[in-house]
């Protein structure tokens, strides 16, 4: 168990640093320079030069690279070149954004989704399977900014019952903010839910043709009893793969519904920060996403020792 | 029943509650823009969205600038000049003070003129400020600025964004907690969704009607217009998704005013590479570009043509739209005779704003009547300045240019647009050294005339500055003659 847990940390760590020489060599390689845009068609040649020492811009790319990383490891992810301030803090304010908001879609998603897998499943080859695979087949053809826009055109400028976008922040109370994450979240969690139903009515599926299922059958347990205590926990292996992938996707997901709904999370931070090319917060934000992704595999990981004891034993 | 008699009561309250709401008119706002501005200084960059949340609100500069683009009193509540235009005694508001209490002092605008100046300075517009030559502060009201030579444009720069006045105390911390001396001080910066400025009781000016003023950044076009809809932006003054219009203006709830600002709207030619080199060719292409399709077909109809590189609102003005009419065969015999009966080949490489884009493959199409093939490039903004602007690594390109009474940038000698002419230059150094109003109208004229007949750029249009609003609204400017959007003297009716 201890070398399985320390190899998958390993790899956590080799992933972050390849992310990080990654993103800092493209970002270097992409034309426009970062004083020009911000001091405009206007700027001359002195002041060009100046604000480029006082950015740190004449260093070679080497120091700024190795300066870079030194500072990330101990925790101080440079000062954006745009906004003057700590990225780290940038990315934290952002983060409270986009983690309630992926999370909530998590929630949602598998709330709407293992319900209606064990119904399909249940229900197999007749007119309720058959519903939840269409349901499956729309929600994921129906991209996620799609649906945000006819959700806004509902819910908010006919119904009035949201705001059309924005964000109150926390300070005002949970409730507002939740508020305003409830139409996103919903945009979200419905093509990964049409996933998930999917998957789950598959595994399911599976566990059902099993032996002991039968056995169990044989034994006269009640269907729901069944399905609850046989069959679930059995089939959660595949699910709770596809829920790890789809996190990495739901806050990937996030960046496009962010900017429908002009939540001010990690997406629009980034994107904005890739338009005025603020070098140092993108890095910054892809580095975090590439180890928040590899950070949720290996929770899934962890997860699967918890569920299923064969990856145990084999190490 | 009882569930009956509560539901009824219930309906009454909410009944009574939008006539109560209407008794006593609004006094928040909220003002809806597509980009958020990076920091809240302007002195730092040349964002545009900087000073159109700070300007004239939060900050002030030593003079102000009204909607029709005429120049008046701002921190300075008056000034003499020199006879030889070159020494300006400025005297400062006596109850001046800054969000923090301290009054505001010759000490300041010294400053704030220094810091803009100096050796080291990052101002995204140093230019206005190198006819400087002494700044003075003979008593705490008394600023005293030495030219080296006159400057025709010295007070209208100095009410604009990278001149407005500051303390050398906040000025560290101004990109995130702005301090000035104007009527609204900054309460809260929601980063990535608003920025929100309210009332300052301390002002010693005019109060503004508003206590409390949002501005939302929305940048996509169709959460904009909802947002519009919703009733969660009260004003949007740079609308720009055009295609939506119709929805407002049918819509009394709404009201859409179409006003000019200082976009004038080029397509950018590089005079040094051939075979724009070749003035016949420039000439050409004016002949080959049909404005009012253009303007229908890439603005909606709301664009003001133009024939050469100035703002029509302005009285200095010159109609030259007609130097080049609209005519194919013409542009064909002038490319014949320039050595190109077949035509060329050529790049337009597009900057992001949707103007740009649209106007590209309707130039595109038109040039190719005429036998000239355009291949579109589009690029982001940071690539258009380091290719196009900076590395004059272009032939073609459509962009405007916002930068309100810019016709010197012909002048320049390392401009993008490669232009060479010492007639023009000698025209733009007397401008510049003169300030008799209508000898300057003359210069410009003349300045105008000249670079139409020169075709140096497509002159295509200005560009229009629309604003989408809640019908109850008054006080926002329908021209834009600088960035800024002024909510100091907006209303509720």
């Amino acid at each position: 168990m201890i070398a399985f847990l320390s190899r998958r940390l390993l790899t956590l760590a080799v992933t972050a640093w390849l992310a990080t020489l990654l993103v800092f060599t493209i970002l270097n390689v992409l034309p426009g320079d970062p004083a020009l845009l911000m001091l405009g068609t206007e700027a001359r040649p002195d002041t060009l030069a100046a604000l480029r020492t006082q950015m740190g811009l004449d260093q070679p790319a080497v120091v700024r690279y190795l300066r870079w990383v030194a500072g990330m490891l101990t925790g101080d992810f440079g000062v954006s070149y745009t906004y003057a301030r700590p990225v780290g803090a940038l990315i934290l304010e952002r983060l409270a954004v986009t983690l309630p908001l992926a999370g909530f879609a998590l929630v949602l998603s598998t709330l709407i989704a293992l319900p209606l897998g064990l119904y399909a499943a249940a229900r197999h080859e007749r007119a309720g399977d058959w519903a939840v695979m269409a349901f499956g087949q729309v929600g994921i053809a129906v991209p996620s900014f799609w649906f945000a826009i006819l959700l806004i055109l509902g819910f908010a400028v006919q119904l009035g019952w949201f705001a059309a976008g924005g964000f109150p922040g926390w300070q005002g109370g949970a409730g507002p903010a939740v508020k305003a994450l409830v139409l996103p979240a919903v945009a979200l969690a419905l093509p990964e839910a049409a996933i998930l139903a999917r998957v789950t009515r598959s595994a399911v599926l599976d566990t059902l043709r099993e032996d002991y299922v039968r056995t169990a059958r044989a034994k006269g347990v009640s269907a729901w009893a069944l399905m609850v205590r046989h069959v679930l926990p059995n089939a959660l292996i595949p699910i709770s793969t596809v829920l790890g992938l789809q996190f990495a996707f739901l806050v990937a997901g996030a960046v496009v519904v962010e900017n429908v709904f002009t939540l001010p999370g990690l997406g629009r931070l980034v994107y904005q920060a890739i338009s005025q090319r603020d070098l140092i917060v993108v890095q910054g934000v892809v580095v975090l996403l590439a180890v928040l992704v590899v950070a949720v595999n290996f929770l899934v990981d962890v997860a699967y020792a918890v569920i299923d004891p064969r990856p145990r034993v084999e190490t | 029943m009882r569930g009956w008699t509560l539901g009824a009561a219930c309906a009454a309250v909410l009944a009574l509650l939008p006539g109560y709401v209407q008794a006593q008119a609004r006094t928040d706002l909220v003002v809806g823009m597509q980009l958020e501005p990076p920091n809240l200084d302007p002195t730092a960059s040349a964002a545009a969205a900087i000073a159109e949340v700070t300007l004239v609100n939060l900050y002030e500069a030593l003079t102000r600038i009204d909607a029709d683009g005429k120049v008046g009193p701002g921190l300075a509540k008056g000034w003499t000049v020199s006879d030889d235009q070159t020494t300006y005694t400025f005297t400062l508001r006596d109850t001046a003070k800054f969000h923090n209490g301290k009054p505001a002092t010759s000490a300041d605008v010294t400053f704030t003129l220094d810091r803009a100046r100096a050796a080291d300075s990052t101002n995204p517009q140093k230019a206005w400020f190198k006819a400087i030559a002494d700044v003075q502060a003979p008593d705490p009201k008394t600023v005293v600025v030495t030219l080296s030579q006159p400057d025709g444009l010295f007070l209208f720069h100095m009410g604009l964004g990278a001149a407005v006045i500051m303390s050398a105390e906040t000025q560290p911390t101004n990109k995130q907690a702005p301090v000035g001396t104007g009527p609204f001080k900054f309460e809260r910066w929601i980063a990535g969704d608003r920025v929100i400025l309210v009332r300052n009781p301390d002002y010693d000016g005019p109060k503004p009607a508003l206590e409390r003023v949002s501005f939302r950044f929305i940048a996509d076009p169709a959460a904009q217009v909802s947002s519009i809809l919703a009733g969660d932006v009260d004003t949007v003054p740079q609308f720009n998704t055009f295609e939506a219009l119709p929805q407002f203006q049918n819509n009394p709830r709404f009201r859409v005013m179409t006003g000019v600002g200082e976009g004038e709207t080029l397509l950018s030619t590089n005079n040094a590479r051939k075979p724009f080199d070749d003035v016949r060719v420039r000439r050409a292409l004016a002949h080959a570009i049909d404005r009012k399709t253009l303007i229908d077909g890439a603005m909606s109809g709301l664009a003001t043509p133009i024939g050469s590189h100035f703002a029509p609102n302005r009285p200095e003005y010159v109609d030259l739209t007609n130097v080049y009419p609209y005519d194919v065969n013409k542009a064909r015999a002038l490319l014949a005779e320039a050595g190109y009966p077949q035509g060329f080949e050529v790049t337009l490489r597009l900057p992001p704003p949707i103007y740009a884009r649209r106007s590209g493959e309707l130039i595109a199409a038109m040039l190719a009547e005429a036998g000239v093939r355009v291949r579109i490039e589009n690029l982001e903004w940071a690539q258009w300045l380091e290719k196009v602007f900076r590395g004059k690594d272009f032939d073609l390109s459509i962009v405007a240019h916002t930068e309100a009474l810019d016709i010197e940038i012909y002048s320049r000698p390392d401009y993008y647009f490669g232009y060479k002419s010492d007639r023009f230059n000698a025209l733009s150094a007397e401008l510049e050294r003169t300030l008799d109003p209508a000898k300057r109208k003359e210069l410009y004229g003349s300045m105008q005339r000249m670079l139409a007949e020169d075709a140096v750029n497509g002159f295509l249009f200005q560009l229009p500055i629309v604003t989408v609003e809640n019908a109850k609204l008054a006080g926002m400017w329908k021209n834009r003659p600088y960035q800024v959007n002024d909510v100091t003297g907006v209303r509720w009716q």
